[in-house]
């Protein structure tokens, strides 16, 4: 029971982690590209590694694994966070088919502070005119 | 490992460890092309990633569970290498 419980982890995280690597080759912009990688393969990462706490099956070797799943979640959407912000202030381009970018021109660009309220959704024109 | 009279978890690792070593390939393919400097940090961040899955998965078929541990460091140093590419990036500004 416990190997058909580990074979089956291993598997899901195995297509999540093949699933997210395909995402980063064929996504069309930095942005998805970076939304594939970071969700699909930080969940393959946690399956992969429960399989293994769920092979071995004692305290030690589980509360580690659990412990690096643990901080993946807590680190992946940072790291993907800051990337995504560097990227954007960089002036990475958007895909044309982008339909809305709520941030443009909201930034200072040098001291890159948001400044100003929200805007309404329906007056930013489409982020494709602007490169 | 012979695969003629294997059990069902060592199909499933060799199956898992040719879908990341497939999914590496992919990953090192968006280094190698990536456009730009973005691209290429979260291909990094994605072949450490699969680097641990193949730990996981390494720990199984060696039933060695001390290289969960490396596990770990890998998860840290590369959340660390992550974060000061990004900081870095931001600091040089549009070029």
């Amino acid at each position: 029971m416990r190997e058909i419980l580990c074979v089956v982890l291993m598997v899901i995280g195995g297509l999540f982690m093949l699933l997210a690597a395909l995402g980063i080759v064929r996504m069309p912009d930095l942005f998805t590209r970076m939304q594939a990688s970071t969700k699909a393969a930080t969940l393959g990462v946690s399956c992969t590694l429960f399989a293994s706490a769920v092979y071995f099956g004692e305290l030690g070797i589980t509360t580690r694994a659990l412990a690096t799943i643990v901080f993946f979640l807590i680190t992946s959407p940072i790291a993907a966070h800051m990337i995504g912000r560097a990227a954007y202030f960089i002036g990475v381009p958007l895909w044309e088919g982008t339909i809305i970018d709520q941030l443009s021109g909201r930034y200072d660009p040098f001291t890159h502070l948001l400044e100003g309220p929200p805007r309404n959704p329906e007056k930013v024109e489409p982020a494709s005119k602007e490169h | 490992m012979n695969l003629s009279n294997s059990t069902l978890i060592d199909k499933a690792i060799i199956l898992v460890l040719a879908m990341l070593t497939v999914a590496l390939l992919l990953a090192f393919f968006r280094l190698v092309r990536g456009p730009t400097l973005p691209d290429r940090v979260i291909a990094l961040d994605t072949i450490a990633i699969l680097a641990v899955g193949i730990i996981a998965v390494y720990t199984i078929a060696m039933n060695q569970p001390v290289f969960l541990d490396a596990a770990t460091i890998l998860a840290l140093v590369v959340f660390l290498g992550t974060v000061a590419f990004a900081r870095y990036l931001e600091k040089r500004g549009r070029q």
